[in-house]
């Protein structure tokens, strides 16, 4: 099996997002960016079955500007074979990313993508779907365990309910939850061992694919602020507080 | 144009999140037709019939429908697309894990999570976690959009009486199957939907522990809910996380106990009307969203709060 994994660069999900004083958007400019933290369980599930000699190659791929090398760079690093990189300027779509695996995918033929479920930055959560759906591959969402068969995977998914299982043909799509596995830290062999592995470049264009956005950002606004509370001194004045004042018990 | 609302229920029950889905369809436009796919599904329509937003229910009903699967809904979908200028569900693992797959086929950019309605083409919608809001405009002749369901009041269930077309089925996939669906039955109140929601985070150091959680929220009857870091632990199944991953729930009260309060966590439950937070440590970031915070040792706090609460001769059901 060959496993392709697609994996995003986002702002760190650490940082205090800061929205810009015109209003056109997030500050970005001098801001941690690290890979979108589905997309390392995603890496991680593809190099732990290539570990279980289920695979025989995983290719990371990333869609967007030049410092997106450094996230395939890092999958690279966790243990990736080599890299795709699809250079794109600016922000851009699910729609255009998924048009763009597209063509990867069938360049690369593989049995499998994986990434995470959803960026944490535009929270679409749509690119492994789209990219099902203009494949006419199945789709597993959100999962939280894969079991990969001879010619299939089973995929236990996370839902509102509790949990669900699916049966998927290969090849397929698969989007990853954040308690599929536990992403490892790359060890310092490995990083050094990453700057040998290959990383081909391409351009959207190239592929023919076009990325203008179909959704025009109007703006960009804090969310608005709550009040300031208070801290009470002890339980009783908290139960008091909720029933004579906030009238919530 | 008309939207077409695409229902989710069990074939015999309407999940409560499509009520508030058709109140946000309905203010994208009043010709809301709603889409129910199913098996021997005959009662699901009749009570989506009753919701007076509601102008049509076209109902698809088909053995092949009996669990629901992306791939067999959207094709349904997409012969009906022709019709509507909007397409909408809501944004739950439901409609999360369907819409992207109408929208690539119709080639529309879909909008995610709306929170408001502004115009036919113009909505709002969290990013970054609910650190930014971003208002955005569909250029694209069919929108398909999903909803934030705790943001929009459900319509009213009863009063209204609309026509039930049947649909057609379409081809059955063949690429995926469905295995199962372990759902935790609990007789407690939908996370998304309680008046009240006790949750507990990493301090609670283990599973048992919850049992103090538990207790408090059997006495308000409450749902109750998790940080990531409780679910990762194991101390609590993955139906009760609450965040940017998880459920985004708005109760009148959230009792955050043991929860530092990451972004992510905030994300989930900032909208709340009255944010308790219970934490040993008083720098911790829960702090800044709560009303009333109480620094203390929630071993300690809880049982005292559960005995305080019984000393109340009444209680907000």
């Amino acid at each position: 099996m060959k496993i392709l994994v697609a994996v995003k660069r986002v702002i760190d999900y650490n940082v205090q997002i800061r929205v810009k004083e015109d209003n056109s958007g997030v500050v970005t400019d001098n801001v941690k960016m690290s890979t979108n933290p589905p997309d390392d369980n995603a890496i991680e599930e593809a190099v732990k079955i290539k570990e279980a000699g289920k695979a025989k190659e995983v290719v990371a791929v990333s869609v967007g500007e030049e410092k997106a090398q450094e996230t395939v760079r890092k999958a690279l690093a966790v243990g990736a074979d080599r890299g795709i990189l699809v250079k794109v300027d600016g922000v851009i779509e699910p729609l255009a990313v998924s048009k763009i695996l597209k063509k990867i995918v069938e360049k690369e033929k593989p049995d499998l993508v994986l990434m995470g479920k959803q960026a944490i930055d535009d929270d679409c959560n749509q690119t492994g779907q789209m990219l099902a759906a203009l494949l006419n591959w199945p789709q597993a969402t959100f999962a939280s365990k894969i079991e990969v068969k001879e010619k299939s995977l089973e995929v236990t998914r996370e839902v509102d309910e509790g949990l669900e299982t699916i049966e998927v043909n290969v090849p397929a799509i698969v989007t990853c939850d954040l308690r599929l596995n536990e992403p490892r830290y790359a060890s310092l062999p490995n990083i050094m061992k990453a700057k040998k592995k290959p990383i081909e470049q391409i351009s959207a264009e190239d592929l023919g694919v076009d990325v203008k956005s179909r959704i025009e950002q109007i703006k960009v606004e804090e969310p608005p602020k709550r009040k300031a509370g208070i801290k009470v001194a002890s339980v009783e004045e908290l139960v008091q507080k909720l029933k004579n004042e906030a009238k919530v018990i | 144009m008309s939207v077409l609302l695409i229902a989710e229920h069990n074939n015999k029950e309407v999940k409560p999140f499509t009520f508030n889905a058709i109140s946000a369809a309905s203010q994208i436009n009043e010709d809301v037709h709603v889409l129910v796919i199913g098996s021997n599904s005959e009662e699901v329509a009749k009570s989506i019939s009753q919701v007076p937003n509601v102008k049509k229910v076209i109902n698809v009903n088909n053995p092949i429908y009996e669990n629901y699967l992306a791939e067999n809904y959207t094709s349904v979908i997409i012969k009906l697309s022709g019709n509507y200028s909007h397409i909408v569900c809501s944004a739950n693992t439901f409609g999360k894990n369907l819409m992207p797959r109408v929208a690539a086929l119709l080639d529309v950019s879909q909008i995610s999570d709306i929170t408001k309605v502004i115009s036919e083409d113009t909505f709002q919608r969290p990013i970054y976690a609910g650190n930014a809001f971003a208002t955005v405009k569909s250029n694209d002749k069919i929108k398909c959009v999903t909803i934030r369901p705790t943001s929009f009041d459900p319509a009213p269930t009863s009063g209204g009486s609309a026509e039930i077309q049947n649909g057609d089925a379409a081809e059955a996939t063949e690429i995926t199957k469905f295995i199962k669906k372990e759902e935790i039955k609990s007789d407690r109140p939908e996370l998304g939907t309680a008046r009240v929601v006790v949750s507990g985070g990493r301090g609670m150091q283990s599973g048992e522990n919850f049992k103090l959680i538990t207790a408090v929220a059997d006495k308000l009857n409450a749902a109750i809910g998790a940080s990531r870091a409780a679910v990762d632990a194991g101390y609590i199944t993955n139906d009760h996380q609450v965040g940017q991953t998880g459920k985004v729930v708005v109760p009148d009260l959230y009792i955050a106990v043991g929860i530092s309060g990451a972004i992510q966590h905030l994300a989930g439950m900032k909208e709340s009307k009255v944010i308790v937070a219970i934490n040993k440590d008083g720098e911790a970031p829960i702090f800044s969203v709560a009303d009333y915070g109480l620094e203390a040792d929630l071993f300690d706090a809880l049982p005292k709060f559960l005995e305080e609460l019984n000393k109340l001769n009444t209680i907000q059901k």
